[in-house]
């Protein structure tokens, strides 16, 4: 019987801790909130109307920017994880074109990256956490080299996997 | 609302002749024998010069308008590329906006699509409207009230799966397929319960024979095709899990033989050196049970395909005189440039004649049915292969031919191409294209991308044909009167003399048709005919996809082909009406 209690008593003790824990959390403000924040969403920002007059840029360096070993890797990489699959050799097909300097998400480094790594809603799979970040800046400086929007000394030819002077580009 | 001619018993007569016209169109193939012939009459070949423009409707898309517009009763029914709206127009006022039903389809879905997010549109049966989302959904609407009577869910986008076929409504069942043969999914045929939506069947194109539903009664024509879990055993290890063999083309039935016909999709990868073997059951025609999916016969139409020559094409049900007999055949032309006549009860190859220019085979054999490929053509590792005819959209794609019970021929609108191929080495990552290979198309002999021609089913012989610019990838009807109609990707909705092929009217409509046209009795009494215009489609990607012209190796190689398409073509999806004035 004096068991029973004690096990009724504990469990009524554990209900009334757990009522407060949540009303107290319910009940809880932050009356200093943080001002914002610059960092990389600001990089990655993917409109030009910015309310209330420009800021100052802040730059989301992309360690492949600029880099042939990096751009060249990228390359293979755009066939390995099958993203030609979509976007062909820049042409586009399931996918966009991205040889044509018109990115829908913003062109700069920091906006491919973050097309790759959370993906788009209309068709663009996230990769996140799929592919290394390494390799996520090897593509970005890649896929930029399309659109001649990387240093031209550093971007190797279009690869399109047939020989030259095929019979269809000379019809 | 009236019942549609083809949901009664079936009688025998109406396997022979074409079935009594009421003046609808309740399903994009117009019946089971999915001959879309019409027997109205008003608009003939004298007359048909006249046909004016009655009313448009726009459907706010600007993708590839590939569906056929229906009509039950006074209502019109149009499905729309993705997001896949339904729409009901009012035929007794100018097809004013009766009411829009939205699926609400994941937009990621647009990304597993391999070739626009088309929609070959809705059926009609006993009130309902049934049809698939690009999301791998099949809904049933209520044909009245546009309310949702159920929805079911049947595959998976991040398997690669999407649904842009036309439902089948045989008896209970609402039969569909998949798509994704570029996307390595695993190819299937689904029939569904048309009350609840519940999943009865399910037959997988590749696996053991239990998945494949192949039993006892499976009695194959040809050696090629018996044998025990070949699904299997025509693969590398575990490779027809990923396999391809979807079901994305037409499904016809025969209500004597109670059969339904399909044909499955291409084997994957592209590449045909990273699967050894005959892939079964990929590029093959099935005859099934509609109430349980077993397989009664199959046809591998293309044994290990090596071009993407899928076997989904329309299988056209007629009776024909052969050799003094009338014989129960399927016409099926094919992406390999054959037209296949075959003997529908039995699979048999009664003759394949080609009516597209071919390089890649000689022809099939008449003792073990097997298509006689030519070695030099393969793709495979480690070259370059040129002057592969027809290229990989085939010598006709999806586009719908029609068979005419007055002339006795079968109007097929089709595609002129070649390609040249490189393999690569594809990677399979669940939902991401599955294909090594880099492609380009251009034009078939004689420069001309498309044509319509006038096919001669027992002769196994080309009529007449007419060139066009580009690929003719719209739908086409002829009517009792020997007109035809059809529609070019520049845009011009065309009727021609279905004895001659001589031209007897045009109209240029907003953008390029990929549609399929239907024509049908108004409630004043009238007879019109409808098209959605809108570019698009895989050979129209290069317009509605935007893509870059520069790289022809853009949308699976059709890029180079349709170079000159944006100087003659912009997006955009309206509804055309015709009639005499």
């Amino acid at each position: 019987m004096k068991r029973v209690t004690k096990g009724v008593l504990a469990c009524a003790s554990v209900l009334v801790l757990a009522t407060l824990a949540s009303s107290c959390k319910r009940e809880s403000r932050t009356l200093r909130n943080e001002p914002p924040q610059r960092g990389l969403y600001d990089a990655a920002r993917e409109s030009t109307n910015e309310p209330g007059g420009k800021l100052p840029k802040i730059g989301m360096p992309s360690p492949a920017e600029g880099n042939a070993y990096a751009i060249s890797q990228g390359q293979r990489l755009f066939d390995w994880y099958n993203c030609s699959g979509c976007h062909a050799q820049g042409g586009g097909g399931m996918g966009p074109p991205l040889m044509d300097r018109r990115f829908t998400y913003g062109s700069q480094p920091a906006n491919i990256y973050d097309t790759i790594v959370k993906g788009r809603p209309n068709g663009m799979p996230t990769w996140g956490g799929r592919i290394p970040e390494f390799q996520v800046w090897q593509l970005v400086a890649y896929v930029r080299s399309l659109s001649g929007s990387e240093p031209s000394a550093a971007t190797p030819g279009r690869s399109d996997g047939l020989e030259k002077k095929t019979r269809a580009q000379l019809q | 609302m009236q019942t549609p001619k083809h949901g009664g018993a079936p009688t025998a007569s109406n396997l022979h002749s074409p079935q009594p016209e009421d003046g609808q169109w309740v399903m994009p193939s117009e019946n089971y024998d999915a001959t879309r012939f019409s027997g109205l009459d008003q608009i003939d070949t004298q007359n048909v010069r006249n046909l004016k423009v009655a009313w448009t409707f726009s459907t706010g898309m600007t993708r590839g308008e590939e569906a056929a517009p229906l009509v039950v009763g006074s209502t019109m029914y149009i499905v729309t590329p993705y997001p896949n709206y339904l729409y009901a127009l009012d035929l007794t006022q100018n097809g004013a906006l009766k009411w829009v039903y939205k699926p609400g389809v994941d937009p990621s879905s647009q990304g597993v699509a391999c070739c626009d997010v088309v929609n070959r549109g809705a059926a009609y049966s006993a009130g309902k409207l049934f049809y698939n989302t690009l999301d791998n959904y099949t809904v049933a609407v209520d044909a009245q009230t546009g309310r949702q009577v159920w929805k079911t869910q049947l595959g998976d986008i991040n398997k690669g799966q999407t649904m842009t076929m036309v439902p089948l409504v045989v008896k209970d069942r609402v039969i569909v397929g998949n798509s994704g043969g570029e996307m390595g999914v695993r190819g299937w045929l689904t029939g569904l319960d048309a009350k609840t939506g519940k999943i009865a069947w399910r037959a997988y194109a590749a696996g053991p024979d239990s998945d494949v539903l192949i039993g006892p009664n499976f009695k194959p024509f040809y050696d090629e095709d018996r044998g025990k879990d070949l699904g299997v055993t025509s693969w590398p290890p575990g490779a027809w899990k990923i396999g391809g063999g979807g079901a994305w083309g037409w499904v016809s039935y025969d209500p004597e033989l109670d059969l339904i016909y399909y044909g499955t999709a291409n084997p994957g990868p592209w590449n045909p050196d990273q699967r050894p073997g005959d892939n079964k059951w990929s590029c093959t025609l099935f005859a099934r049970r509609p109430e349980t999916g077993e397989a009664i016969w199959a046809y591998q139409i293309g044994p290990h395909d090596d071009f993407d020559y899928d076997g989904v094409n329309e299988n056209v049900l007629v009776d024909l005189p052969i050799n003094g007999q009338t014989r129960k055949v399927l016409l099926h032309p094919d992406r390999d440039g054959y037209v296949y006549m075959m003997d529908r009860a039995t699979g048999e190859v009664l003759s394949a004649e080609a009516f597209g220019y071919i390089t890649t085979s000689t022809g099939v054999d008449k003792k073990t049915g097997r298509l006689q490929l030519v070695k030099a053509k393969s793709p495979g590792f480690g070259k370059t292969v040129r002057d592969i005819c027809p290229a990989s959209p085939g010598a006709k794609d999806w586009q719908p031919s029609a068979f005419s019970f007055k002339t006795g021929l079968l109007y097929i609108p089709h595609n002129n191409l070649c390609q040249e191929v490189s393999a690569t080495a594809a990677n399979y990552i669940a939902g991401t294209p599955y294909v090594g290979a880099t492609v380009r198309m251009y034009a078939g002999p004689g420069g001309n991308r498309g044509e319509y021609t006038a096919w001669d089913p027992v002769a196994g012989k080309v009529v007449w044909t007419i060139k066009e610019r580009f690929p003719v990838w719209s739908g086409t009807v002829v009517t009792t009167t020997d007109v035809a109609f059809y529609g070019t990707m520049e845009g011009w909705f065309k009727a021609v003399n279905a004895k001659t092929g001589q031209q007897l009217w045009q109209f240029k409509t907003g953008s390029g048709i990929i549609g399929q046209p239907t024509t049908y009795r108004g409630p004043d009494g009238k007879q019109y005919v409808a098209v959605l215009s809108g570019v698009g489609g895989w050979a129209g990607a290069v317009v509605a996809g935007g893509l870059d012209t520069r790289d022809g190796t853009g949308a699976l190689g059709f890029t180079n082909a349709m170079i000159d398409l944006p100087k003659y073509t912009t997006r955009g999806g309206t509804l055309y009406v015709f009639s005499l004035p």
